[in-house]
């Protein structure tokens, strides 16, 4: 990721107010993360992760220790949907697959999925199409039912890391983030909603860069409401 | 709680070829029941497929992927033999773990 992309996003969490932001810290997120942090690599850097935040991000920065603690005597079950993507987020400290600390990315992704648009969803992750033969994105042509659409992305850039996959007409238009370690090849296969005809965008992050393939379908019922 | 999940992980040279069906309703919250009341969102978040404790995939989903889940992916360093994971948590809360033998 770009010092660019990165200063804007700073400024954007800089810009929310700060009631939001404490609820946010206080929010055992990362109780999920539990079981996993008994695996030696994702301990060692989720404790990165929260010694290593800039002072900026204090209260967010700060949560993961004792929310941890409280959480194991309370109920790991996400009420909201704020709550459910904080989950979600939380899972992004383990992997750590931006440079920048894991808090920030987690709330970047929750900003990402929340997102009514593609562009407010490519701004909240700091990322941006970049059309590349080097992507490859499969989606039908035509399909009859959008609640069920196959799509598969394959890559040949080296050290991929993230794969995310976007409906341009869906609601919310970020359908997908497949996290790609080591060893795992750089392709996904699995079944989309489409809301109704439209672009289907790929986009692959590998060693900081985003290249992205697009693929339009036509769908003749849309896979959102009853139908 | 949800069924339990098909998972069919297979080697083949050295790369193990690995299927994911986890039966969950996906439901966005947009739709209505035949009364007209909306029907709640309720969708699997984050899934975790890992072999002896290592992460081989992570997923974040939306509510925009299909009903009944599925996943394909390929790794490399899988035996045949060894156990594969996998772990999923839902915009309630509800969990759900599977495992399944890598087959030759």
């Amino acid at each position: 990721m770009s010092d660019w992309s990165e200063r804007r996003l700073e400024g954007r969490a800089a810009a929310r107010e700060p009631a939001r932001l404490e609820g946010r810290a206080a929010a055992p997120a990362p109780a999920r993360l539990e079981g996993r942090a008994a695996a030696p690599a994702p301990a060692r850097r989720e404790h990165r992760a929260a010694t290593a935040a800039p002072a900026r991000l204090e209260g967010r920065a700060a949560a993961p220790a004792p929310a941890r603690r409280e959480h194991r005597a309370a109920t790991a079950a996400p009420a909201t949907r704020r709550e459910a993507l904080q989950l979600i987020g939380a899972a992004l400290l383990v992997p750590g697959m931006f440079p920048w600390t894991g808090a920030r990315a987690a709330e970047n992704l929750q900003l990402a999925f929340g997102s009514g648009s593609l562009e407010g969803a490519l701004q909240a992750l700091g990322v941006a199409l970049d059309p590349s033969p080097k992507v490859r994105l499969a989606v039908p042509d035509f399909v009859d039912n959008g609640a069920v659409v196959p799509v598969e992305v394959t890559s040949e850039l080296a050290g991929a890391q993230t794969i995310f996959v976007f409906s341009e007409a869906n609601p919310f238009p970020l359908v997908a983030r497949f996290s790609i370690p080591e060893g795992t090849d750089p392709y996904v296969s699995t079944r989309i909603k489409v809301a109704e005809s439209c672009n289907v965008y790929a986009l692959v992050q590998a060693e900081g860069r985003c290249f992205s393939a697009v693929k339009h379908t036509t769908v003749t019922v849309g896979g959102c409401g009853n139908g | 709680m949800a069924d339990p999940m098909r998972i069919r992980a297979r080697l083949k040279e050295g790369v193990t070829e690995v299927h994911v069906l986890m039966p969950h309703p996906m439901e966005t919250g947009f739709r209505k029941d035949d009364a007209g009341r909306p029907i709640s969102a309720h969708y699997i978040t984050d899934v975790q497929i890992s072999l002896r404790g290592r992460t081989v995939l992570a997923a974040t989903l939306s509510r925009a992927v299909s009903e009944d889940p599925l996943l394909h992916f390929r790794f490399e360093g899988g035996r045949a033999g060894e156990t594969l994971r996998v772990d999923w948590v839902d915009t309630r809360g509800e969990r759900r773990s599977d495992e399944a033998q890598i087959e030759a």
